[in-house]
C-alpha cells in the first residue's frame, strides 16, 4: 500500500472510530537498560563525549530496539506508530556534537517505523500508519535564555526553519504523516510549519500534518504563554489534519485544556497526555487501567478522534486504551463561523 | 458615535513610527524600554490590537522591528493581544513575521508591483499564518475613485482567494482614506467614494473586513482638532455602517456624534457625504471659529487642584476621580494626627456630600459606585499606615456598623445587592458579602461568627421569597436579634409584611425598596436614639398591610371547569400548523456579538442601575440624562471591547417536537408533557380564559418549541476578576451587560426560529424597536413568568434540552438558571397565540394540578404561592 492509499484507509476509519496512536517511547527504552556502549555501537566507539541518552541515535545503533518497541505497540492496538527523531534536528543533535549525523538519525527512525509497520500491515491486515515525529528543539524562538536580556534569542526562525526543513526532508519517503509535536514555544512549531510548506512548494513533498502542543502547567497555558485556542488560532494556517495535546499533563489535568481545543477546532482532535504526573523518582505510577478509565470518558464524551499516550505509558496502556474506547463514536468537527481568528497569548476574534 | 461602534475594531497607532513622535524619537534614540512601555499603555487603556511600524528613513527597519517585537514578546500584558506588522517594505514585514508566536495581520500588501509579486506576498504570508491588509493600490497608484477602489479590491480578492487559497476571512481592505475638503473639486467625493466602495466591497467579497487610516481625510484641518476630531466622528458614522469593521484610529481624536455641535455637524456631513458645492468654503469659514477650543475630551477643567485638600478629596469623591487621589490622601494624611482621622475627616465628609447628593436625586448609582472606587483607593492607601499604628498601639479600626449581605439560596441574581454593598460601604460600614445561593445556616452562622449589626437578603426570582421566609423562621428558632433587611426585584412591601415577620418576632424586619434607601435605613436602625421610632412606625404600616389583605373580598374565581369551557378555540380544520425544519434538539454556538449586541432592548439596562426611563429618550432626561449618558459611555467602551475581544461566548439549545394539547396540558410524542396553568378570572364580553394549551392543536400534526439560551459563565468570572481588583463599577456593568445579551440571545434565536428553523415568517422584517414591541407571530413564554408561573416546569424543559450537558446551563434547587444571564422557555408558533397573565388560581386547580405534577397539594402551594388566589394555611386551620 502506498503512502497516500494507506492514509486515506486510515482517514476513512477515522470516520467510524477513535483512532489509537502509540505510547511513549523514552520510558520504554529505558526498560532495555541500556549502556554507553549500546548507544555508541562501534561506529561510535571513540566519540569525543558520552552518547548515552541519546534516544534517537539508537536508530542507528540498535535499531532492533526501537523496532522492537513499534512492534509492542502495534501489536497492543495502535493504529499509528510515531518515529523514534523527537530530537533529530541539527539543533538538538549539537548536544551531542552530531549536528552532521541529524538528518541520517531521521532517515533511519523513519525507515524502521516503516519497515514494522509494513510488516505488521501484512500480517495484521489492517493499515498501520507511520507519523514522523517532529520535536520541539531544546531551544525557543519567542523565550531568551538571558534574564538580563529579554530582547535576546538563542537562535533565529530561519535557522529552526532549516533544520525542521532537513529533517522533514529526510523521513518524508518513509512515513505517511508529519506530527509537530510537544510545542510549548509555537513560534518553534510556526518554523516548522514554515518549513513543511517550504518543502511542499519547493520538492513537492505534500503530507498531511498534525499538530500536538503542550500545556505545561496549572496556568493552562504554553510554556510560550498562550492559551489553547490562542495556539490554536498561531497555527490553523497549517490547515492540520489533527490538532491536540500531548506530554507534560496527565489525562485528569489535560482534560479541560483538550475540551477547550475541541470546541473551537474545525479539524480532528489528537491527545495523548502522561501516565499521569511523576512521582519524586521520576517515574510515572499511573496504571493502563486509571489511564483508560479517564480517556474512555474523554471518547465517550466526544472530545478525540486519535488518542494514545505520552511519557510513562506502555503497550500495556495502549492495549487498554484501545479496548477502552472500542466502541465510543469518535467527536464530529463542530462548524465554526466565518471569522478572522487572530491571537497574542489570548486568542482575538473579528467576525466576518 | 453611537452604537455602531461596538463593531469596530480600534487600531492605535502609538507604537507606530510614522503616526508618533515621541514613539520616532524613542527609537531613534534607541530608549527601546520607553517604547515598550508605550506599548504597555496603549493595551492597558484598551487597545486590542497593536500596530508596530518602523519605517523610518536613517533606521534600519529589520532590526528595529525584531528587537522590538522580541522585547514585547517578553511582556505577557502586551504580548496578550495580536500584532499589526506595519511596513511598506516587504523585508520588514518577513522580519516581523519570524518574531510573533500568535497570529498576526500583516499591514499591508498590494498590487503596486504587479499580480506576481502580490501573490508571492500573500503565499508567504499564508505560510507564516497572517491575516493581511490589502491597499488599493496597482500598477497604475493608488485608487482613488468609487469605481477603482471596487475594481482592484475585486480582483485582489478573486487572486487571493481562488489562486493564492487565501481565506477570505484573513482579508482585509485598505480602500484608501484620503483628504477632502482640500479646495480642489475632484477631492470632493472622496470620502463618499471610499463609503460607496466599501459598501459594494463587503457585498462582493464576502468574508473579509475594511479597515482605513481615519486621520486622513482630516488632513486639510490640520492644527484644528476640533473640527477634525468632528470630521473623523461623522466619516465613521457613515462608514462602520457600510461595513467598515476596523481602523487606524486615535481614540482620543474621536467625539461621541450626537455631541458635536449639531452646527458643525452638519457642516461637516455636508462635506464628508459631499452634500452641497459650497460645503468646502462653508466648513472653512466656520472652523475659524472652533479652532483653538479644546474638544470635550480635553477639557479638564483643574481650577479645583487650588483647592485646599479637604476640598480636593470631597471633589474626587463626588465627581469619581482617581488620579490624584493617593497623592491627597498622603497630604491630608500628613496634616492629621492618626491615618483613621482621614477616613473620619474629610474622607466621610466626602462620602456623606456623595450620600446627600444621591440621597436627593443628584447624583445617579453609576456615579455612586465611582465615587466608592475612590473611597476605596483612599482607604487602599491608608491601610498600610493604619496596620502599623495598629501594631503600635493595640488600636482597632472603627466602623458604624456591620453588615451581612447575601442572595439566598437557590438564586444567583447579586446585581442589586452589590450595589447595596457598595454604597454601604463607602458609607463607612462594614460589608461582609456571603455571595450568592447562600444557604440560611451558612448566613445566620457567618451572622454570628462575624458579630454582625444587621443581615441583608437579597433575592430575585419567585422562589427566593419563600427562602427568605425559611431564613426568618430561622431566625426566630435561634432567637437571634439582628434586623433583617429584604430586598431584591421581586420583594415587596407586603410579602414582607403578610409572609415574612409573622414568622419572625425576636428581631426587626424591614423592606427596602431600593438601593439608595439602604444608607438610611442601615443608620437608623443602628442608632439607638431614632430606631424606636422607626421601627414602631414599620411595624403599624406591616400591620396595617396584613388587615388590609385579610379584609379585602377576596375576589370570586370561575371553576376550573368552567375556565376550561371559555378556553380559546380556534377553528383548528381550517389551519395548518407549521412543520419545524427538524424535530429534536440543536446547539447554537459561536454567536457573533457584534450581531446580538444589535438585538439588545437597553431599557432595562438602565433599570438595572436604578435609573428610571426609556432608551434612547433617558439619555436626554432632564434628570437623569447627564448621569444616564456617562453610564451610557462606559458601557459603550466596555461593549467595544467586550464584543471585539469576545468576553462572551453565547450558547443555545433550541428543540421542536411534535405535541398536542390535552385539556390543559400539552403532551409530546416522546411521552413527556408541559403543563400549563389557565386563567380563572371571571371575564366580561366573552373574552377567552387562557392557558398555553389552547395554543396548540389538540390532534393532527402540530409541534411546540423549547429554548435555553445563555450568556456563558465568562461574565461571573470576569466580573469576579473586576471585583478582585476593586472595581466595583466594571464588575456590576459587566453582569447587567450580560443579562442584556442573554435575552438578545433570546429576541436573536426567536427571530431565527420564525424566519429559519421554524420558518413561519421566513419573510420578516422587524425593527429592534418592533422585536421589542413584540410585533411578531408566535409567542416564547417563560416558566415563572405570568404565562406560566411554575418556575418547576423548567425541569422538563432543560431535560429535554439536555441543557446542562450541552450548553452548561443548570437549575439550581429553587430553579433559577446557572449562569445567571440565561434564558429559557417554550416556542408557540399559532397566530392567534398571545402573552396573557395567569393570573390568580383557586383550590380546584391547584389540586388538578398537583394530581398531574404528582405532587402533593402542599408542594402545588407552595411553588404557586405566589399566585394563589386564597390563603393555605387559613383553610388548614379551619379544617383542623
Amino acid at each position: 500500500m502506498n503512502s497516500q492509499d494507506r492514509f486515506k484507509a486510515l482517514e476513512a476509519l477515522a470516520d467510524q472510530r477513535i483512532l489509537v496512536l502509540d505510547g511513549a517511547m523514552g520510558t520504554q527504552i529505558q526498560n532495555y537498560r541500556l549502556t554507553e556502549a549500546d548507544f555508541q555501537g562501534s561506529r561510535f566507539a571513540d566519540w569525543e563525549i558520552p552518547l548515552k541518552g541519546n534516544n534517537d541515535l539508537l536508530n542507528l545503533t540498535r535499531p532492533d530496539v526501537i523496532g522492537e518497541i513499534h512492534r509492542k505497540y502495534i501489536e497492543a492496538g495502535a493504529d499509528f506508530v510515531e518515529t523514534n527523531t523527537f530530537s533529530a534536528t541539527t539543533i538538538a543533535m549539537a548536544d551531542y556534537k552530531m549536528e552532521a549525523l541529524a538528518a541520517e538519525i531521521a532517515r533511519q527512525g523513519a525507515r524502521i517505523a516503516r519497515e514494522v509497520a509494513d510488516e505488521a500491515e501484512a500480517r495484521l491486515g489492517r493499515p498501520v500508519g507511520v507519523m514522523g515525529a517532529i520535536g520541539p528543539t531544546n531551544k525557543t524562538l519567542s523565550l531568551s535564555p538571558n534574564v538580563n536580556d529579554p530582547g535576546y534569542r538563542d537562535v533565529t526562525f530561519d535557522q529552526v526553519r532549516e533544520a525542521y526543513f532537513e529533517q522533514a526532508e529526510a523521513m518524508a519517503p518513509f512515513i505517511d504523516v508529519f506530527l509537530i509535536e510537544t510545542v510549548f514555544d509555537t513560534l518553534n512549531a510556526k518554523a516548522a510549519i514554515k518549513a513543511l510548506l517550504d518543502l511542499r512548494a519547493q520538492k513537492g513533498i505534500d503530507l498531511p500534518i498534525i499538530i500536538s502542543g503542550t500545556i505545561t502547567d496549572a496556568s493552562g497555558r504554553t510554556l510560550s504563554g498562550q492559551t489553547a485556542e490562542a495556539f490554536w488560532n498561531s497555527v490553523r494556517h497549517a490547515k492540520p489534519w489533527a490538532i491536540g495535546l500531548n506530554c507534560a499533563l496527565g489525562a485528569d489535568l489535560m482534560r479541560q485544556h483538550i475540551a477547550a481545543i475541541s470546541r473551537v477546532a474545525d479539524t480532528r482532535v489528537i491527545a495523548y497526555p502522561n501516565a499521569g504526573l511523576p512521582n519524586a523518582f521520576g517515574e510515572y505510577d499511573e496504571t493502563p487501567d486509571q489511564t483508560s478509565a479517564h480517556l474512555k470518558e474523554w471518547a465517550n464524551s466526544g472530545l478525540v478522534n486519535v488518542l494514545g499516550g505520552c511519557c510513562g505509558t506502555s503497550p500495556g496502556h495502549i492495549a487498554a486504551i484501545a479496548q477502552a474506547i472500542r466502541s465510543a463514536a469518535p467527536r464530529k468537527l463542530p462548524e465554526v463561523s466565518r471569522a478572522m481568528r487572530l491571537s497574542g497569548l489570548e486568542p482575538f476574534t473579528v467576525a466576518s | 458615535m453611537t452604537e455602531a461602534r461596538a463593531t469596530f475594531i480600534n487600531i492605535g497607532e502609538r507604537t507606530n513610527i510614522t503616526g508618533s513622535a515621541v514613539f520616532r524619537k524613542m527609537i531613534t534614540e534607541g530608549r527601546y524600554g520607553d517604547a515598550v512601555d508605550v506599548a504597555r499603555q496603549q493595551v492597558e487603556s484598551g487597545a486590542q490590537i497593536i500596530d508596530v511600524n518602523m519605517d523610518e528613513g536613517m533606521l534600519d527597519g529589520v532590526q528595529a522591528m525584531t528587537t522590538y517585537l522580541n522585547l514585547i514578546a517578553a511582556e505577557p500584558d502586551i504580548a496578550r493581544v495580536p500584532v499589526m506588522i506595519d511596513s511598506s517594505k516587504w523585508e520588514v514585514i518577513e522580519a516581523g513575521l519570524k518574531c510573533v508566536q500568535g497570529k498576526p495581520i500583516v499591514n499591508s500588501i498590494s498590487m503596486k508591483e504587479g499580480e506576481d509579486k502580490f501573490r508571492e506576498q500573500a503565499r508567504a504570508c499564508l505560510s507564516y499564518g497572517a491575516a493581511v491588509v490589502v491597499m488599493a493600490f496597482d500598477e497604475q497608484g493608488q485608487a482613488d475613485t468609487a469605481a477603482r477602489k471596487i475594481e482592484i479590491c475585486q480582483r485582489a480578492f478573486r487572486i487571493l482567494t481562488e489562486e493564492v487559497g487565501f481565506p477570505p476571512e484573513d482579508i482585509i481592505f485598505d480602500p484608501n482614506v484620503f483628504a477632502v475638503a482640500t479646495g480642489i473639486e475632484e477631492h470632493n467625493t472622496y470620502a463618499l467614494d471610499f463609503i460607496e466602495a466599501t459598501k459594494v466591497i463587503r457585498q462582493t467579497c464576502p468574508g473579509c473586513h475594511i479597515s482605513g487610516g481615519l486621520s486622513n481625510v482630516s488632513f486639510s484641518f490640520r492644527g484644528n482638532e476640533p473640527v477634525r476630531r468632528a470630521m473623523h466622528s461623522v466619516f465613521l458614522y457613515y462608514a462602520i455602517p457600510a461595513g467598515m469593521d476596523m481602523g487606524i484610529v486615535n481614540a482620543g481624536q474621536l467625539d461621541i456624534y450626537d455631541d458635536i455641535d449639531p452646527e458643525l455637524r452638519d457642516a461637516v456631513e455636508d462635506v464628508i457625504l459631499n452634500r452641497r458645492s459650497d460645503a468646502t468654503d462653508r466648513l472653512v469659514d466656520l472652523a475659524e471659529r472652533f479652532k483653538g477650543q479644546k474638544g470635550k475630551v480635553q477639557v479638564k477643567d483643574l481650577a479645583w487642584r487650588e483647592l485646599p485638600v479637604a476640598k480636593r478629596l470631597q471633589h474626587a469623591l463626588v465627581h469619581g476621580i482617581t488620579e490624584y487621589i493617593d497623592m491627597d490622601t498622603e497630604e491630608a494624611r500628613l496634616n492629621v494626627e492618626r491615618p483613621l482621622h482621614v477616613i473620619e475627616g474629610p474622607l466621610m465628609a466626602g462620602m456623606n456630600v456623595v450620600g446627600d447628593l444621591f440621597g436627593s436625586g443628584k447624583m445617579f448609582l453609576p456615579q455612586v459606585v465611582k465615587s466608592a472606587r475612590v473611597m476605596k483607593q483612599a482607604v487602599a492607601w491608608l491601610e498600610p499606615y493604619m496596620e502599623a499604628e495598629k501594631r503600635e498601639l493595640g488600636l482597632e479600626r472603627k466602623s458604624n456598623g456591620k453588615v451581612i449581605l447575601a442572595t439566598v439560596k437557590g438564586d444567583v441574581h447579586d446585581i442589586g445587592k452589590n450595589i447595596v454593598g457598595v454604597v454601604l460601604a463607602c458609607n463607612g460600614y462594614e460589608i461582609v458579602d456571603l455571595g450568592v445561593m447562600v444557604p440560611a445556616e451558612k448566613i445566620l452562622d457567618a451572622a454570628v461568627r462575624e458579630k454582625a449589626d444587621i443581615i441583608g437578603l437579597s433575592g430575585l426570582i419567585t422562589p427566593s421569597l419563600d427562602e427568605m421566609v425559611y431564613v426568618a423562621s430561622e431566625m426566630q428558632r435561634r432567637g437571634m436579634r439582628q434586623p433583617l433587611l429584604i430586598g431584591g426585584a421581586t420583594t415587596s412591601a407586603a410579602h414582607t409584611a403578610v409572609k415574612i415577620e409573622p414568622a419572625i418576632r425576636c428581631a426587626p424586619v424591614v423592606h427596602v425598596v431600593d438601593a439608595s434607601r439602604a444608607v438610611g435605613v442601615v443608620s437608623t436602625l443602628l442608632s439607638d436614639e431614632d430606631r424606636p421610632v422607626f421601627l414602631n412606625e414599620v411595624r403599624a404600616r406591616y400591620e396595617r398591610m396584613r388587615e388590609a389583605r385579610k379584609d379585602g373580598p377576596p375576589r370570586p374565581r370561575l371553576p376550573i371547569a368552567e375556565a376550561r369551557a371559555a378556553r380559546l378555540k380556534f377553528d383548528w380544520k381550517c389551519y395548518t400548523p407549521p412543520r419545524p425544519v427538524y424535530e429534536g434538539v440543536r446547539t447554537f454556538e459561536d454567536i457573533d456579538l457584534a450581531t446580538l449586541a444589535r438585538y439588545i432592548d437597553w431599557t432595562p439596562y438602565f433599570s438595572a442601575w436604578d435609573l428610571a426611563g426609556r432608551y434612547p429618550a433617558i439619555l436626554q432626561d432632564k434628570i437623569v440624562g447627564e448621569a444616564a449618558s456617562s453610564l451610557w459611555r462606559d458601557t459603550q467602551a466596555m461593549m467595544q471591547q467586550l464584543v471585539g475581544e469576545g468576553w462572551l461566548k453565547p450558547k443555545a439549545v433550541v428543540g421542536f417536537w411534535k405535541a398536542n394539547s390535552s385539556v390543559d396540558d400539552i403532551k409530546l410524542a416522546g411521552g413527556e408533557s408541559f403543563l400549563t396553568l389557565r386563567q380563572q378570572m371571571i371575564k366580561d364580553n366573552g373574552q377567552p380564559n387562557f392557558a398555553l394549551a389552547d395554543f396548540v392543536a389538540p390532534e393532527g400534526d402540530d409541534w411546540i418549541g423549547g429554548f435555553c439560551v445563555t450568556a456563558g459563565p465568562e461574565a461571573e468570572e470576569i466580573a469576579q476578576k473586576f471585583a478582585a481588583r476593586g472595581d466595583d463599577y466594571s464588575s456590576i456593568m459587566v453582569k447587567a451587560i450580560a443579562d442584556r445579551f442573554a435575552e438578545a440571545m433570546a429576541e436573536y434565536m426567536h427571530e431565527k426560529v420564525r424566519k429559519e428553523l421554524w420558518a413561519y415568517a421566513p419573510d420578516e422584517a422587524l425593527s429592534t424597536e418592533e422585536l421589542i414591541a413584540e410585533k411578531y407571530q408566535g409567542i416564547r413564554p417563560a416558566a415563572g413568568y405570568p404565562c406560566q408561573p411554575d418556575h418547576t416546569e423548567k425541569a422538563t424543559l432543560f431535560r429535554l434540552l439536555e441543557a446542562e450537558k450541552r450548553i452548561g446551563v443548570e437549575l439550581t434547587s429553587s430553579f433559577a438558571m446557572m449562569p445567571a444571564s440565561s434564558v429559557s422557555g417554550l416556542y408557540l408558533s399559532h397566530p392567534g397565540s398571545v402573552y396573557f397573565a395567569v393570573g390568580r388560581i383557586d383550590r380546584d386547580q391547584v389540586a388538578d394540578y398537583a394530581a398531574r405534577k404528582g405532587w402533593e397539594t402542599r408542594m402545588a402551594e407552595r411553588w404557586l404561592a405566589p399566585i394563589l388566589s386564597y390563603d393555605p394555611f387559613v383553610m388548614a386551620d379551619a379544617v383542623a
